[in-house]
């Protein structure tokens, strides 16, 4: 475990720190632009910031991958800080668990089936097309240059 | 201030993340995402149990917002589904799933449990 930590450098660690804070600063700034909808109990029970950022953040890192390993790589520090940092730091698995229990626990087991199973489509559909379109546009002209 | 203590708690929660992968992977190996699952099971509990526990907005933001949100990630764990879709492995897919969502729905069951059991 040590060797592991001590292969990491520095630098990759601080793109990590930084774009996760840049990316978690994007999804506060969403749940502050798209409030939840409230149910009868004033229980937030469908949170579109959060399945906003998990959407979209599917959607983007189906491009960003697509594009370091099939088309370029681009600079070292791109992948820790675009991807693991930005990305991973706007999208949320753990606000999704709370609004998934906080839905059930005020009575509205439905919509908390609901979204539970609508934001895991949405990130997976969002991510495939993320990964369709960038192959097409990008992997595509690649081609047709060489 | 709500927008620092955000940003701190995520620039603490996104590394964490990273190094946790790198080490499970380590041994664990990554045919499967294991790093994930652990990080995105692990934070779901604590986000529950904060989300009980703490009523203060700036320890929320500090914590649940930037930490949590920043350990825990969706974006990952969409990817590497389909990494698994591509790679023939849907029934791995389906695992990763529905191992991420019933782990990070029992974590949480766990930690709503725990901190009715501390503080309320």
């Amino acid at each position: 475990m040590s060797q592991v930590l001590r292969a990491t450098p520095g630098s990759v660690l601080a793109a990590v720190a930084l774009g996760g804070a840049v990316g978690a600063l994007a999804r506060h700034g969403l749940t502050v632009a798209l409030p939840s909808v409230t149910g009868s109990f004033g229980v937030a029970v469908f949170d579109i910031a959060t399945f906003t950022a998990n959407l979209v953040g599917g959607l983007l890192i189906g491009v960003l991958m697509v594009t370091i390993t099939e088309v370029a790589p681009g600079p070292a520090h791109l992948r820790p800080f675009l991807g693991v940092g930005v990305l991973g730091g706007f999208t949320t698995f753990s606000t999704y668990i709370v609004d998934i229990g906080a839905a059930a626990n005020a009575g509205a087991a439905l919509l908390a089936l609901i979204f539970a199973f609508a934001t895991m489509a949405a990130a997976l559909v969002a991510a495939a097309v993320g990964m369709w379109a960038t192959r097409r546009l990008l992997v595509r002209r690649r081609e047709a240059d060489e | 201030m709500t927008l620092l203590l955000v940003a701190l708690g995520a620039a603490l929660g996104a590394p964490l993340r990273f190094l946790t992968d790198l080490v499970v992977a380590h041994y664990a190996g990554r045919r499967l995402p294991w790093g994930t699952l652990v990080v995105n099971v692990a934070g779901s509990g604590l986000a529950v149990f904060l989300a009980v526990a703490v009523a203060d907005p700036g320890w929320t933001a500090l914590l649940a917002v930037g930490f949590c949100g920043a350990l825990t990630t969706y974006s990952t764990l969409s990817y590497e589904t389909l990494l698994l879709v591509e790679d023939g492995r849907w029934n791995h897919a389906l695992w990763n799933v529905a191992a991420n969502l019933a782990g990070g729905l029992g974590a949480g069951l766990a930690g709503f449990a725990l901190a009715h059991l501390l503080f309320i």
